[in-house]
């Protein structure tokens, strides 16, 4: 025990956050997913099982709330993802201190508040006089409400990608200079050099960024919450996680289902596993960690 | 496969406001293997980033036989090139890695299987090729960078440091194997080394670099025999040449020697130099030993004589210990004489 006593008192604050952050809640969630508990039952909730998974299983919403969240973090994270490489390899070609400053730019919608964000969106979105798009194009309509998909994509890809673009811009530069230059010398163009270099090299960070990704977009619908409430029309933009939070935190009739909630957010917990599970295997996670990830000799 | 002259005419490089190159002109004959030899930060890679087409010259261009290449794209100026650091794509087969030039050539699959595996052969790897760099040792990594270089059969082979990752014993035998195949093909060769021995070993003639400068350019022996600089003289050779300040004066003296020269000496200002092992005990300049080291057959003492420190080799059979006294004799036939700017004074005819 005593061989072990500084290890585990550099692993304590960890373990704490975890267990503090992630056991109780899951385990509470899960528990709480076994009960009816709700504002009205909030004093004395009783033990259902599995009903309220059943409850989930014969909403006739639900498939429709699942579908969006599958083309919300499909669709965003390949924007996400492919904006972050195309911007990272961008300014990787041009001067370092001009890709710095782009870069540096590119990180103000992260740093603002979203709501800030989301007033901006709307400020260009909205109909005229108000919006910007609206009189640049001489079309006048809202166009959140007409293209709703589209705005919550954008909105959160061009946050989303300076996330890749960080990520991939120091992977380039770890990239050892040689191999600009013998790739240069063998005959290779800017383009079949970020083909067939640099993007291999890429493998492990894309992982990276593609689980993290699409883990946080599971999770998150700030933006969705902010730019269209799950509209417009009946669940028209509504995800899943959108969809737990107003069963149970902020339902529009009053009463706070937080059993149902939870059992949503117990189902969203095991997506996240299974989806992780399926990256690493796609990836090939082992082999991508039992050897260097870029030489450096 | 023949090689191709190549020609610098005025290169000169500035990174910012730092003057990299200040003007190299230098003519390579067709097959001839050529060393750049310096410290580092003499320019030396600069200059073969710049045949490379990696770097842009600030001035200056560089032929390729009759054809001016200084402003094309690497990939057009038919080079190979073998990095330090071998440059391995490390995410690709040996094969795979060698293969890669022809790849982005487009040249048929059945002819790139050939080219490589006659190229692995060539080089002692055909064992290795479906393996990871990272799985083969140093020396096989060297041997497929040099595979890379010279499947595509390039007119003109640039080798950055090539050996200088090796263990020594390789590095001894991979001097000769690449010396071998360079001359077997005939390709026109640029060899930058730090390590003069290297250069001296393999190269037809050196181009010895000091800041931004070439300083001599000639063959080894001319090197070792008539080094045009105080420079050279104190870079090529081990150990070094012993250089003293002083004033010739029909005689050299420096504070408080005096070296007999061969009448018909100018006067003035310069250096006085004479290597190690063409000294002789035999005469008139008393010295110090202040240490003795066992090369094997001879041993380098360091002397002192009148307050200057130089080196000398001891003869066969000399038992020599600290403290001894001897008296040194440098003979006139065996001196280099340099002017005030470091620059060799040519022999009178006698």
């Amino acid at each position: 025990m005593r061989r072990y006593a500084a290890p585990l008192l550099f692993l304590l604050p960890a373990t704490i956050l975890i267990v503090l952050f992630f056991l109780i809640p899951v385990v509470t969630t899960v528990f709480l997913s076994l009960t009816d508990i709700s504002t009205v039952t909030f004093k004395n909730p009783s033990w259902v099982g599995l009903q309220n998974y059943r409850d989930l299983l014969v909403d006739p919403f639900i498939p429709k709330i699942f579908y969006n969240t599958g083309r919300y973090v499909g669709l965003t994270l390949l924007f996400n993802v492919g904006m972050g490489l195309v911007l990272a390899l961008l300014t990787s070609l041009i001067p370092e201190r001009h890709g710095d400053n782009f870069r540096t730019l590119w990180l103000v919608p992260r740093i603002m508040p979203p709501v800030v964000y989301v007033f901006v969106w709307q400020g260009l979105l909205a109909r005229a006089p108000f919006g910007i798009i609206s009189d640049l194009t001489g079309i006048n309509q809202g166009w959140i409400n007409s293209s709703p998909w589209t705005t919550i994509i954008l909105a959160n890809g061009f946050v989303g990608a300076s996330f890749g673009m960080l990520i991939f811009t120091s992977a380039i530069r770890a990239i050892p200079r040689d191999l600009f230059y013998a790739a240069a010398v063998d005959g290779a163009s800017t383009w079949q050099t970020v083909r067939r270099v640099v993007l291999p090299l890429l493998r492990w960070p894309i992982l990276f960024v593609t689980v993290y990704q699409t883990l946080s977009l599971l999770t998150s619908f700030e933006y969705i919450l902010l730019l269209t409430d799950g509209g417009p029309g009946l669940f028209k933009t509504t995800v899943w996680s959108l969809h737990a939070y107003k069963l149970a935190l902020s339902n529009y009739f009053g009463n706070i289902e937080f059993g149902l909630g939870a059992a949503m957010a117990t189902f969203l917990v095991v997506i996240g596993v299974i989806v992780s599970l399926v990256y690493m295997r796609v990836f090939n996670f082992r082999e991508l960690v039992s050897e260097p990830k870029i030489e450096v000799n | 496969m023949t090689g191709v002259t190549v020609r610098l005419e005025g290169l000169v490089k500035h990174f910012g406001r730092v003057q990299a190159l200040k003007g190299i002109d230098l003519t390579l004959t067709p097959g001839e293997l050529v060393a750049f030899l310096g410290p580092s930060g003499c320019g030396k890679t600069t200059t073969l980033l710049l045949i490379a087409g990696i770097y842009k010259a600030t001035a200056g261009q560089i032929f390729f036989d009759d054809r001016r290449i200084d402003h094309l794209h690497p990939r057009d100026r038919d080079i190979g090139m073998v990095f330090q650091s071998y440059a391995l794509y490390p995410h690709l087969t040996m094969f795979e890695n060698i293969a890669f030039p022809l790849r982005l050539q487009r040249v048929p699959k059945a002819e790139v299987k050939r080219k490589v595996e006659q190229t692995a052969e060539l080089l002692g790897i055909s064992e290795q090729l479906l393996r990871r760099p990272a799985l083969v040792s140093g020396g096989q990594q060297q041997r497929a960078a040099l595979a890379r270089a010279l499947v595509k059969e390039p007119r003109v082979l640039l080798l950055d440091e090539p050996l200088s990752n090796l263990d020594a014993l390789i590095r001894l035998s991979a001097r000769a194997e690449i010396r071998r195949l360079q001359k077997e093909l005939g390709i026109t060769s640029i060899l930058v080394t730090h390590d003069q021995s290297e250069a001296l070993a393999m190269a037809d003639r050196v181009a010895v670099f000091s800041v931004g400068e070439v300083e001599q350019f000639a063959t080894p022996e001319e090197l070792y025999k008539a080094p045009a600089t105080t420079f050279v003289a104190g870079f090529v050779g081990f150990p070094p040449m012993n250089l003293f300040e002083g004033r010739f004066n029909g005689a050299f003296e420096a504070k408080g020697l005096k070296i007999p020269l061969s009448p018909g000496h100018p006067g003035g200002k310069g250096y006085l130099g004479i290597r190690p092992e063409d000294i002789r005990f035999d005469g008139e300049i008393a010295a110090r030993v202040l240490l003795v080291e066992v090369l094997g057959k001879d041993s380098l003492l360091t002397l002192e004589a009148a307050g200057h420190i130089l080196k000398a080799m001891s003869l066969e059979g000399m038992q020599v210990a600290i403290g001894d006294e001897l008296l040194l004799n440098f003979p006139v036939e065996k001196l280099h004489l340099f002017d005030a700017e470091g620059k060799r004074i040519q022999r009178q005819a006698s």
